[in-house]
């Protein structure tokens, strides 16, 4: 097929006049019967051969077309009176308010009606909206009393919602309303908004409905043989009906009474033929009770035609799965079941240097792996692999054929996670066939996906073109992404276990034997030779340093202060007994340990230094390396984590009573002063507002103190018990949990709040009846003084849900609330692009900013989102120069 | 508060056109009845140029296209 490209300048909506409707028509629709007893379609009935095809093996009566080639014709209704559409309901109020009742001019001077003309011409013609114009002008038009051409007096016009008009006591009948419309001069339409090629106010009242195709409103025939026919079809039948019924009670001089009704009914079902959810309107219901889905219901919404089908639409050569973790595998890695690489398929073109290879595949056929599930010959036409008379097609094979091969090891594949919210939501990995029927991806790359495996989904796509699949290798491949475009550092790395591993690994005084090392380092798949050992008392040992060392490249220089730093005021730097600051020289760890700040993501320190001084490949590979390391590494040393790693000793906990003890009283003392007067207002701040805030400085100032008691005693109670706290090392590694976690764990949960305040609703005057009227105290204001390990009385579980329940309810209301403005951000940004130039332009070429975020930088290469940092390149010198001096 | 608005100087525009190969059509565009306009007495179809202080870059320049309203 040739494609000719061809541009849209402009899309012109407009009115369907009665005469283009009769045009268009190939059927005039008559009767509310579809089929006759035979099944076959009636004529002049909604499913009239003239319209169009659905039953596959029929020809169109109008264009001889078969299915798939009739696009379908419309038909017509002619309506016995004239009804008003819904659509244009509010615009015929405000053009009716504005034109003469009897002559039908609109109610303004000739001289600013040529005005405004003036106006909206020049809008026009520079091509800007001239909405405002226009509705200025029937606001004006609106405050007339008196004609100026016929000197009628004008009436109020009421608006009864959705489509009846009353004038003064008077209905107006949508015939009425057409006449009024039609006496509208063309002069007076282009001032009232109207484009005259396209529209007249008085094609807004429907004298004739136009039947859309059948192709738009199948019928399905359901397994029993019966027929079901669309929500369409049934609206439709529906008008005809009642338009019958009241053509022949005109026709047989009815009573006026009888042939309004009716008249309204055809309103009725007409309005809800378009839209089924206008306000004031019950619904039309299928027999089942379900309401119909009509023509606006059709377009509307998240499941309507613009937003399920035309700005997203569902794709072939895609697999869903749940994922699961699998620590062996490489970060540009996916582990795919053979299930869905059999079923997955990648077009190989054949050539006299694979066919050998190729009619392996085809012989194996769609069900033994690796083979194809169909070959395609040069024509286009396709053979399925999924039977057994392969060896005559394995014969027929021959360069140019096109066999569709079953995914196998190293193919480029597109990943992603919803919601999709940025970039690194959709990456491209290299496919790893395994057993089983989960996707399997690298811990690593968790972060960028905000995956879990608590039962997430993961969507993989294979890529069919050659184009594409170099792209995506080249702009999409996970290594490349590693440095995130939002803060200019990794966000890509390693998590949980990983950093306490390393940091395990590398603490002072952990040491390896010669055997630990080589199982350590065969089993990370490092082949690099072991350093000289460390001799101490003749006993030769290795440190987790050293491994880790290993895996740097010989030239790098860093120094970084650890996430274990405790910012002491005087920082020891090598010296550190804790090892928190790091001095990386030639390639080898000197000082400090591995922790979040050397790989982790969000915070990898080292990490970052590597993609950005040594590129990709050697990040992912010292990732990779890395991670297999630490794992092992705490593996071997052993870790686990209980319920008795927020034990705290007698004394401890004595000791945290005493400062809840101490605050309580504070609080009272503070109270007291409050009410005697003698507290001093803070400026700005009311007395209450003054008394509030100390209070809970008070009370948050003790929950600190209490959780630092429990860190010192946790950190002294790991020396004297030669165990360590596996929580406070999680936490103080970074791997996970905050010592805040920790401390509510342990020692105090700390104040409730409620809308930032402490909790003030309740009965009146107090929050719950256990307590006295006005009782301003720490207890009866929400805060709780259990840990999670003591347990929380009945008052405070009280108060820690309402805490906890406006957590919910803030996440979900963020969510939806972020997802909205996300849909908004993209829709208004999705075409614009960096040019070659560094500006920023859209598709018509329009400049929206002369250098990308001002300054042109890209901020995944920026020193976390600075584009110099001046301090860090003389670090990186002074560095150097040391290294150099030590060499 | 306000950035620095200058009109640019017909040579000057020339350049600028040139430097980005566009039309002034492309320029972002101001409204004649914009505060900052009206105050250096800028006509439609002058280009002013904008220098703004920016976190990241020091300075940053911004061209924009009077139009009338
Ligand atoms: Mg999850
Ligand atoms: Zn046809
Ligand atoms: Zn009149
Ligand atoms: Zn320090």
């Amino acid at each position: 097929m040739r494609i000719i490209p061809k541009r849209i300048e402009k899309v012109k909506f407009g009115l369907l006049s009665p005469d283009y409707i009769r045009k268009i028509a190939e059927s005039k629709i008559i009767t509310a019967d579809t089929y006759d007893e035979d099944g076959y379609p009636i004529e002049g009935g909604l499913m009239d051969p003239k319209l169009g095809v659905v039953d596959p093996g029929l020809k169109c009566k109008t264009c001889g077309g078969r299915v798939g080639e009739c696009p379908g014709h419309f038909g017509r209704i002619e309506l016995s009176r004239p009804v008003i559409h819904v659509g244009y309901a509010k615009a015929i109020n405000k053009i009716l308010r504005a034109i003469c009742r009897k002559c039908g001019r609109l109610l303004l001077p000739p001289d600013k009606i040529e005005e405004y003309r003036k106006n909206i011409r020049k809008y026009r013609k520079v091509g800007r909206n001239e909405d405002p114009i226009v509705e200025d002008l029937l606001k004006n038009a609106k405050m007339t009393k008196r004609c100026y051409y016929c000197d009628e007096e004008q009436e109020e016009i009421k608006f009864d919602k959705p489509t009846t008009f009353i004038e003064g006591k008077n209905r107006l009948s949508p015939t009425d309303v057409r006449e009024r419309l039609e006496r509208i001069t063309d002069e007076d339409a282009e001032v009232m908004g109207f484009d005259l090629e396209v529209a007249r106010p008085e094609w807004m009242v429907l004298t004739v409905l136009p039947v859309p195709p059948v192709t738009v409103r199948p019928s399905i025939t359901l397994e029993s043989g019966e027929r079901s026919e669309d929500d369409l079809t049934h609206k439709l039948v529906d008008i005809l009906r009642i338009n019958q019924r009241l053509m022949e009670n005109i026709e047989a001089g009815a009573p006026q009474l009888i042939i309004e009704d009716l008249w309204e009914l055809l309103q009725y079902h007409i309005t809800t033929y378009f839209n089924n959810e206008v306000a004031g309107v019950p619904p039309a219901r299928h027999r089942s009770g379900r309401p119909l889905k009509t023509l606006t219901q059709r377009l509307k919404g998240k499941e309507g035609r613009f937003r399920s089908n035309l700005s997203g639409k569902r794709v072939n050569f895609s697999a869903r799965t749940v994922i699961s973790p699998d620590p062996n595998i490489s970060i540009n890695e996916v582990g795919v079941p053979e299930l869905v690489a059999r079923e997955l398929t990648i077009p190989v073109r054949v050539t006299p240097q694979n066919i050998e290879y190729v009619k392996k595949l085809v012989k194996n056929g769609s069900r033994i792996y690796p083979g194809a599930n169909y070959v395609e010959r040069p024509d286009g036409s396709r053979v399925s692999l999924n039977i057994k008379r392969t060896e005559e097609i394995i014969e027929k094979i021959e360069p140019g054929w096109i066999v569709h091969r079953h995914l196998q090891d190293g193919d480029i594949v597109l990943f992603n996670r919803q919601p999709s919210l940025h970039r690194m939501s959709i990456m491209a990995h290299e496919v790893r066939v395994m057993p089983y029927k989960t996707f399997r991806l690298n811990l690593c790359v968790c972060p960028p996906y905000n995956a879990d495996f608590d039962g997430d989904e993961m969507n993989l796509h294979a890529i069919q073109g050659e184009e594409a699949r170099a792209e995506a290798r080249v702009l999409m491949r996970v290594q490349e992404q590693i440095l995130s475009p939002r803060f200019g550092g990794p966000i890509i790395g390693g998590i949980h276990d990983y950093i306490s591993g390393a940091y395990l690994m590398t603490r002072p005084g952990v040491r390896f034997t010669r055997e630990e090392a080589h199982q350590l380092l065969y089993a990370a798949g490092i082949t690099e030779e072991l350093p000289d050992p460390i001799v101490e008392n003749g006993a030769e040992f290795y440190t987790g340093l050293q491994l880790f060392s290993l895996l740097l490249p010989k030239d790098i220089n860093l120094t970084y202060r650890a996430k274990i730093c405790k910012k002491h005021e005087v920082c020891k730097k090598e010296d550190c007994p804790y090892g928190a600051y790091v001095v990386i020289r030639n390639g080898e760890i000197l000082s400090g340990v591995l922790d979040e700040k050397s790989f982790g993501a969000f915070a990898g320190e080292l990490l970052d230094r590597i993609v950005k001084d040594y590129g990709t490949d050697a990040a992912r590979e010292f990732l990779d390396k890395a991670t297999k390391l630490a794992i092992n590494g705490i593996t071997k040393i052993g870790f686990s984590t209980g319920i008795d790693d927020e034990d705290l000793t007698t004394e401890a906990r004595e000791r945290i009573e005493e400062i809840l003890d101490n605050a309580e009283k504070k609080v009272e003392e503070l109270i007291e002063a409050y009410n005697e007067g003698i507290l001093e207002q803070l400026p700005g701040r009311t007395l209450e507002e003054t008394l509030e805030m100390r209070i809970m400085q008070t009370l948050s100032e003790a929950r600190d103190k209490t959780g630092n008691i429990a860190n010192e005693y946790l950190e002294k109670s790991s020396e004297e018990l030669g165990r360590e706290n596996s929580a406070r090392i999680m936490a103080i590694s970074g791997a996970r949990g905050s010592l805040l976690n920790l401390t509510q764990m342990a020692a105090c949960i700390g104040q409730q709040a409620v809308r930032g305040e402490r909790i003030m609703r309740g009965y009146v005057g107090r929050t719950l009846p256990h307590f006295k009227r006005g009782d301003k105290g720490a207890r009866a204001k929400g805060f709780v003084r259990s840990s999670y390990k003591k347990g929380l009385d009945p008052l405070e579980y009280f108060f820690h849900s309402m805490g906890g329940r406006e957590g919910l309810v803030d996440t979900a209301v963020r969510t939806s609330q972020s997802g909205y403005m996300q849909r908004r951000l993209i829709n208004a940004l999705q075409d614009l692009k960096v040019e070659y130039d560094n500006t920023v332009r859209d598709t018509r070429g329009i400049i929206v900013e002369f250098a990308h975020g001002e300054d042109g930088a890209d901020p995944s290469r920026t020193d976390w989102g600075k584009v110099v940092n001046v301090s860090k390149i003389i670090h990186s010198i002074v560095d150097q120069r040391e290294s150099e001096n030590v060499s | 508060m306000v950035p620095k608005h200058e009109i640019l100087p017909k040579e000057e525009v020339e350049r600028v056109l040139e430097k980005y190969n566009i039309t002034k059509g492309q320029i972002p565009k101001i409204l004649e009845s914009d505060p900052m306009v009206k105050k250096i007495k800028a006509k439609p179809g002058d280009v002013i140029k904008i220098t703004r202080k920016s976190k990241t870059a020091g300075e940053s320049i911004y061209y924009r296209v009077v139009v009338s309203d």
